[in-house]
Formats: C-alpha cells, sequence, structure tokens
C-alpha cells in the first residue's frame, strides 16, 4: 500500500524560489582574481575560502607532495604576522580555520562571524604573497607530514591498495602520485622547493575567493578590492599543462596482500572523460549510469543482483568522478561473502555490466534516480558551505560560470540512450586496472588483543 | 563512537545569541509527546532527529549487538513492503532516512521533501513501528555486522579505543563494542531483535528535534503519526559504569609503522559546579583546532604527530578526559612523555590569562555559527533535550563560560588532570614501550 502511495505521487520536483540562498554572484578583480558570492542570511555567519589553481597534478616530477607541503607551511610566518598567528587571530574570534589540497586545487578556508570578514581577507592576502619559508619550521612541518602520510596510508591497507591502484591505472598523467606524495620524495622535500612552487603559482591571478553567508555581494567586492585587490597579477603564470595518457592498451593488474585486511575485496578502475566546459553531456550521463550500477546500496543494479538476490557479496559498488580537470576514473568494487574467491567476485561484476548493457535500463529506476539528483539541489541549499566547495572545485578544474549553473540541466536531460551510450563506450572492449586485495593465508588468526 | 556521542554532546553547549535568526518552539503534539521545532520555510523540506536514549547498553550480555543489528534493518523491509520495496518507495520520495546506533541512543535522522511529506512520514513510521525482520535480511545483515567486526579488528583506532574501553570498564556495558562479538552476532535471533526494538524505541525515551519547512501544529501531528504506535514504557537503563583504569601503557602489538594512543583517565559530570570551568580547561589544553596545549607541544614545536586532542567524554554514565593522536613507532614514546607533562604542568601551575582569553573568546565567538542548517540544527535541538538542558540555558549559556576565572581554571586543573592516573593504550609497534604495564 505504501508503495502505491509513492508511485501515484509522481516524480518531479515542484518549482520553488529560493529564498535561503541567493542568487550567486561572480566577478573578476582588475588584477584577474576571480570572486564569487553566495549570500545566505539564515546565520550571522560568512565561509571565506581561496582556492589556488594549482595542486598535486601540477607537481614537478620528484617533488611529489611539495603542493600539500606548501599548504601546511602557509601556517607559519609572514612579514607581518608570526607563525601560528594566523590560526590564533581566527580562533580568538570565535573562528575555525584549515586547508586542503587536492590534485587539482588547493584551497585554504575560515569559517567566523559575518563582521570578521574584513580581517580574513586581510590575513589571507598577506600570506598570498608574503609568506616567509624558515628552515627550521620546514624541517618541523616536514615531520608533521610525514606522519600524516604514516597516519593516512601507511596505517591502511585500504589506503595503501587505492595508492597502488591509481600509480597503476595513470601511465603518464601526475594524478597517478599520491597528493600527500611518496615518502622517499617527501623525505627530500626542501625550503627552495617550497619557495619555488609558492612563487610560481600563488597570485591573484590564479586565485578563486568565495564568500558564502551573510554578505551582500557590494560588500564583499568592496572588501576584495580593498584586500587583495593592491596584488599586482604575475605575468609569469604557468598553463596547466600537465603531461597527459597515452591510449591505454593493455589490462593491468594489481595484487596487493596485506596482514591488515579484514575483508578482502576486488576493484576494476578505468580511465574515464570528466566534465568540460561547454561539454558536459558525457559526464553527465556517467554520473547517472555510475548511480544506475551502483548507488544505491539497496536498488542499484550491482547491490540489488548481487547482495540480494545472489547473496553473493557484501557490498558492490560503482564510482565515478565527474568533476577533475582531466580524465579520471570509473570505477566498480565488489566485496565478496566469505567463501567466494576474489576471481569469482570479478567475474560477478562482469556478468552483472555485460546483463546491464544487454537487457538495458528499468525506467522505474530511470526516474527515481532522476528525481533524487533534482531533490539533492534542495537538500543542497541547506549548507551554504557544502555549496561553495563545490563552486571552488568546479571553477578550479576549469569550468565556467555558465557551465556550473547549467549543470542540473544538463543531468536533467539526460536519456536512457545517452546512459546507454556512454556505457556502451566505456565497457565496450574496456581497458582496465584489476586490483585484488588480499590478505594472507597465514594471517587469518586474529591479529589483535 | 565515544568520539561521536562527544561531539553530539558538545553541540548541546553551544547556544543561541540573541543576534541569530532562530527562535526555538516548544511543541507538545495532541498525542502528548513534547519536541523543539526552528521553523524556516525558505527551503521546501523539514529535517527530523529522533534520540532515543538507551543505546547498546541496553543489551543482554549474551545478545550484545541486538540494538545494533536492529537499527540496521529497521530500513531492510517494514509494513507491507519487503527490503527492495521498501528501498525503492524511499528513494522514490527522495526522502533520506538514517538510522544509527549509539552506545547510550539509538538516533533516527530524517528529511522529507515538503512536496511528499504524508508519504515519507508514512514510509518512516513503518520503519520504526512495523519493521518486518525478514529471515533474509537479518541474514544479509548478520553478515555485514561481521564483517565490520572483522574489520574493526584489524583498525588500530579501533582497538585503541575498544581495549581502553574493556580496561577501564571491567563487566559493565561501557565494556564492550555496541556492535557485539563475532560470536554473540552469530548467536543473534529474530526474538532478540525483536526485544531489541521493545526496549529501544519507545515513547517514554524519545526527544525530537524538527527544523525546516513545518509549522508547529503539522509537527505536533506528524509526530504523532510517526511514533504514536510506539510502546510509552521503556526498560531499566544500566546503572554508572566504575572507572577502574589506574595509571600506566598498555602495549597491543599492531604491525604498523605508526602507532594510535588513546589515553585518559575518569572526567567530570555535566551537572559538577566546576563543569564549565574544565569545559573552558580542556579547549585549552587539547580542544579543536591547532592552538591548543597538546597541538603546540607535540605538532607544531616537535613534529611528533599530524594530530592530537583531548575531550571531555559526557558518556552518560561514565564520564571521562580522554585523548588520543597517532605517531611514528619511534617517536611514540616521546610523545607520550610530552603529554604526560603538559597533564602536569597544567595540574600543578594551571593556564595563563593570555590562554584562559582566547579559549573563551573562541568558545562565545563561535557558538552562533553553527547554526546554519535545517540538519544542523533539528541534530543540536535533540542533543540538548537529551542532555536535559532547558530552552532558556541557550541565552545564559555564554554567561556561563565568560564567568570562569583564572582562579576557577587553576582550581579544576588540580582537581581533574591527574598525571598519575593517565592510562595510555598504544596499538602498534611502539620503541622503546614495553607491553603490558
Amino acid at each position: 500500500m505504501l508503495h502505491r502511495l509513492a508511485l501515484v505521487l509522481g516524480l518531479t520536483v515542484a518549482p520553488y524560489m529560493a529564498q535561503a540562498a541567493g542568487d550567486v554572484v561572480a566577478f573578476f578583480l582588475d588584477n584577474g582574481m576571480q570572486v564569487v558570492v553566495i549570500p545566505d542570511d539564515r546565520a550571522p555567519a560568512v565561509t571565506h575560502m581561496v582556492w589556488y589553481r594549482v595542486g598535486a597534478g601540477d607537481e614537478l616530477p620528484g617533488q611529489s607532495g611539495i603542493a600539500h607541503f606548501v599548504e601546511h607551511l602557509m601556517f607559519k610566518a609572514t612579514d607581518d604576522m608570526a607563525s601560528g598567528e594566523f590560526s590564533t587571530v581566527v580562533e580568538a574570534n570565535g573562528g575555525s580555520d584549515n586547508a586542503f589540497t587536492s590534485w587539482d586545487y588547493t584551497a585554504y578556508f575560515q569559517r567566523v562571524a559575518a563582521d570578521r570578514l574584513g580581517l580574513m581577507m586581510q590575513m589571507e592576502a598577506d600570506r598570498m604573497r608574503d609568506i616567509i619559508f624558515d628552515p627550521v619550521e620546514v624541517a618541523t612541518e616536514r615531520s608533521v607530514i610525514l606522519e600524516e602520510r604514516a597516519q593516512r596510508t601507511d596505517s591502511s591497507a585500504g589506503a595503501l591498495f587505492n595508492e597502488q591502484m591509481r600509480a597503476t591505472l595513470f601511465l603518464n598523467h601526475p594524478y597517478g602520485r599520491p597528493i600527500i606524495g611518496w615518502r622517499h620524495e617527501m623525505e627530500a622535500l626542501s625550503l627552495a622547493d617550497a619557495q619555488t612552487f609558492h612563487d610560481l603559482w600563488y597570485h591573484p591571478n590564479n586565485a578563486i575567493l568565495i564568500v558564502a553567508g551573510d554578505v551582500t555581494p557590494d560588500a564583499v567586492r568592496a572588501l576584495a578590492e580593498q584586500h587583495y585587490g593592491p596584488i599586482p597579477a604575475s605575468p609569469d603564470l604557468p598553463v596547466r599543462a600537465r603531461p597527459t595518457e597515452p591510449p591505454h592498451i593493455a589490462n593491468r593488474r594489481v595484487d596487493f596482500t596485506d596482514q591488515r585486511v579484514a575483508n578482502p575485496y576486488v576493484s576494476v578502475q578505468m580511465l574515464a572523460p570528466v566534465r568540460e566546459p561547454g561539454n558536459q553531456a558525457e559526464a553527465a550521463a556517467l554520473v547517472i549510469l555510475a548511480e544506475l550500477l551502483g548507488g544505491s546500496g539497496q536498488t542499484s543494479l550491482l547491490a540489488r543482483r548481487l547482495q540480494v538476490d545472489e547473496e553473493r557479496s557484501l557490498y558492490a559498488a560503482a564510482f565515478y568522478d565527474s568533476t577533475s580537470l582531466d580524465p579520471s576514473g570509473f570505477s566498480l568494487v565488489n566485496v565478496p561473502v566469505p567463501g567466494l574467491s576474489l576471481d569469482e567476485a570479478e567475474a560477478d561484476l562482469w556478468r552483472i555490466i555485460d546483463d546491464f548493457l544487454s537487457d538495458g535500463i528499468d525506467m522505474d529506476h530511470f526516474e527515481r534516480i532522476k528525481f533524487q539528483i533534482a531533490a539533492n539541489d534542495i537538500y543542497s541549499e541547506d549548507s551554504t558551505q557544502g555549496l561553495a566547495r563545490r563552486w571552488g572545485m568546479e571553477l578550479t578544474i576549469g569550468l565556467g560560470v555558465a557551465d556550473i549553473e547549467s549543470w542540473p540541466d544538463v543531468l536533467a536531460a539526460v536519456t536512457p540512450e545517452d546512459v546507454m551510450a556512454a556505457a556502451s563506450r566505456l565497457f565496450t572492449d574496456p581497458v582496465h586496472v584489476t586490483g585484488h586485495l588480499m590478505r594472507p593465508p597465514a594471517a587469518n588468526a586474529e591479529i589483535s588483543q | 563512537m565515544i568520539k561521536r556521542l562527544i561531539v553530539a554532546a558538545f553541540a548541546a553547549l553551544f547556544a543561541l545569541p540573541a543576534s541569530a535568526n532562530i527562535e526555538i518552539e516548544e511543541v507538545t503534539s495532541p498525542g502528548g509527546i513534547s519536541a523543539w521545532l526552528v521553523e524556516d520555510h525558505s527551503i521546501p523540506f523539514v529535517a527530523l532527529e529522533f534520540w532515543f536514549i538507551g543505546g547498546a547498553v541496553l543489551d543482554a550480555p549474551e545478545a550484545r549487538g541486538a540494538t545494533h543489528m536492529m537499527m540496521g534493518l529497521l530500513e531492510e523491509g517494514a509494513g507491507d513492503l519487503n527490503a527492495q520495496d521498501y528501498a525503492t518507495a524511499v528513494e522514490g520520495l527522495a526522502a533520506d532516512f538514517s538510522f544509527q546506533s549509539y552506545r547510550d541512543a539509538v538516533v533516527v535522522s530524517a528529511r522529507m521533501l515538503t512536496q511528499n511529506r504524508d508519504a515519507a512520514a508514512d514510509l518512516l513510521r513503518a520503519a520504526m513501528t512495523t519493521p518486518r525482520f525478514d529471515r533474509d535480511a537479518i541474514e544479509r545483515v548478520r553478515a555485514q555486522v561481521l564483517a565490520i567486526i572483522q574489520s574493526d579488528a584489524r583498525d588500530p583506532q579501533e582497538i585503541a579505543a575498544t581495549t581502553f574501553n574493556r580496561l577501564a570498564f571491567g563487566d559493565h556495558p561501557y565494556a564492550f563494542a555496541q556492535e557485539g562479538s563475532a560470536e554473540t552476532v552469530t548467536g543473534l535471533t529474530r526474538d532478540d531483535l525483536v526485544a531489541a526494538h521493545r526496549g529501544a524505541l519507545t515513547r517514554e525515551r524519545v526527544v525530537v528535534g524538527a527544523a525546516g519547512d513545518l509549522t508547529a501544529a503539522e509537527l505536533g501531528a506528524l509526530i504523532d503519526h510517526i511514533l504514536g504506535d510506539l510502546p510509552q514504557a521503556a526498560p531499566p537503563r544500566p546503572g554508572p559504569a566504575d572507572f577502574a583504569l589506574e595509571g600506566g601503557v598498555t602495549v597491543v602489538d599492531f604491525p604498523s609503522p605508526q602507532s594510535v594512543a588513546f589515553f585518559g583517565h575518569a572526567g567530570i559530570e555535566r551537572d559538577d559546579p566546576d563543569f564549565f570551568a574544565a569545559f573552558v580547561l580542556n579547549q585549552i589544553l587539547g580542544g579543536g583546532g591547532f592552538r591548543s596545549r597538546l597541538m603546540g607541544e607535540v605538532r607544531e614545536k616537535r613534529g611528533l604527530t599530524y594530530g592530537i586532542s583531548s575531550f571531555l567524554s559526557l558518556a552518560d554514565l561514565s564520564p571521562g578526559m580522554l585523548g588520543q593522536f597517532s605517531s611514528s613507532n619511534a617517536l611514540v614514546g616521546e610523545a607520550i612523555e610530552v603529554v604526560r607533562a603538559q597533564w602536569a604542568d597544567l595540574a600543578e601551575n594551571g593556564v595563563t590569562q593570555d590562554e584562559r582569553d582566547a579559549a573563551i573568546r573562541y568558545m562565545t565567538g563561535e557558538y552562533p555559527l553553527r547554526f546554519d542548517g535545517n540538519g544542523t540544527i533539528a541534530g543540536i535541538l535533540a542533543a540538548m533535550q537529551s542532555d536535559e538542558i532547558p530552552v532558556d540555558y541557550v541565552t545564559n549559556r555564554n554567561s556561563y563560560i565568560e564567568a570562569v576565572t583564572l582562579e576557577d581554571l587553576r582550581r579544576v586543573a588540580a582537581r581533574l588532570l591527574q598525571p598519575d592516573d593517565l592510562h595510555f593504550v598504544v596499538v602498534g609497534q611502539p620503541e622503546g614501550l614495553s607491553p603490558g604495564n
């Protein structure tokens, strides 16, 4: 009865006027710094972010980890502030701050009361050009990032496996290197490396300012012109031309064994196109393909067939990263129930994919996914911090404001035929990397305690 | 799990300033269920939080894990819908339900679009009042729980926390992981799950937070519909847990280049007259952010860790003063000495006026920033009620923080921080630390 109720309601999101988040406003300062304002007056707070169009994908060979290392060092002294003073001032004003680095971007953010926005801009503008790299700080902070690597990567069999999978998937592109860096290269990162990297990339014409919260675009423009406006553009800003992938012509395998593995699994990864300026249709079809195959833990094709109907998997899913600067990965994962081998789990994945290619799309399922994607636009209005982060990611990978604003419409326009065509391109004679994460036969005994 | 409860508990302590555009309405439904609501009609959905106090500690010793597994089964079939049909119906409404189990509570969170709220409420009601516990769903979820238990047994963070709890709490339910053991989970029957459901979800123990596109009258009708058929009376909760762990170091051998340390000693009750002083003290010692004593001494000055924090655990049945960090095996011994030295320094010398002022500026400035979305607000409202904090508390909270003096901090540091009582559970292959004590 409940099911019927759901069906008669139709699958269209009612139109509504967004009142929480006002219209997003984007513009450029004269020095080339891009500015995006996302108004939301529900709480007297702002999120202030500066994103640089540089990340681990822009590092020189042999310097893996330098983008992330520079991010850490940006919290040290400038000509105007002592080491650590940045965060001290933020906290003394009741705010919080942090930063993050990916392959395509490096971003710094603070969340503070709306009337402290100017102070945040003053400090962020100061460290854009006037950070001072000190030899003692560099040595101590290098130890911190090595501990970070130990904690996040070396202590986790799954993280090490993912690192190996990426390194294998990308033959030539720096996406194959870990953001945190390879340990042996991190140990050798020098003050001069950091200085050179910072000098090259940290300029207003390579930066995006995003302010979300209880502000008006006019107020943000005035403050931005005051604090960021005086910083000159760099005439020598490099073009982000990374090494590109040659055609993938050979399947590859990663067999990784670690005694810390609790539940062995198989992962299949392949290159896939991503959102491009003016051309987001293929990526939109792949987003929906990933949802159909492995989005929901109950009703997606992989979950329904392998977990529920056949009871051969503990977990089966699909992932696709639509938002990166260069072509990135589409992946399938299958954690078999105890007693099934990884070879069988691997065959199960391809069997379901083959069935999908021949059977086509369940239209009810397709409509539900489209409805959920539309509803997510409503739910996402609830977090202006989330919206700010999404805009930052999208702009740093080279999308324009028009691309970003049209993305919901591009997703809504995807047809089942589009999805099947994208699936066919992706899965017909796919060249892929297959990884098995295993535990050694002797490690079946409990490890600890 | 411990840490998540702490986060929730602390969230309750951040109050509303006069300047926040937020007004909490106390709602009593026609059926007599009370709820707190923040109305905001700017986005067409509502966020609901139902906290049922009690949680996994209600499990009988031979059925440990029943509450955790029961919560995992609520969305696996309800009313006349099997698991597949139920998930399909929820997705068809783009509703979003989550069913979580914790040591001291089980939590149901929901987001529902205004345009189909009644139909979504029907589905949520079905999951909470008439879950099916179908045989195939039980076996599927049991296999998932067993995989989690296996995974936790190989996760150094989990091993550290569970070892600490086992050593600290003897036979009390706090000594055991809420997921249960492979043995108890394998033995759980459908009757155990039905009993866990009957015990955990009761009207007597529920608190409700709501925020979004909904009026008080609509909320009253909604919660009567969703909760009305739940039983009223709840089973008794266990008594307080004695903190039985003495100072020292316990090493758990684990093959990893880095050691995880989980440490602490007994804490302070929320209704203690010195609670706010302890709250400020912890902020200075190891609260969030980069400026704490522990971050400064262990990370910024010495590079011994990526992150270190301390926290007041406000677990209902045994408060703790706890902390955690990870350090390379060669460095963890030094890091432990630095932590002990900071503990001793604060206990003996208290904090500086600058440290007090900075912490209070941060704590009082940060609070209005938290109330920035329906989902967040609904959670905070439920957390406040679970802590039995009155609505008017929110306007006074900052004055309690600001009233904490340097002398208060000195007194509470000397009383609360006991360097000799600190026990460190170290999971890894630390150099220079011997296993056992």
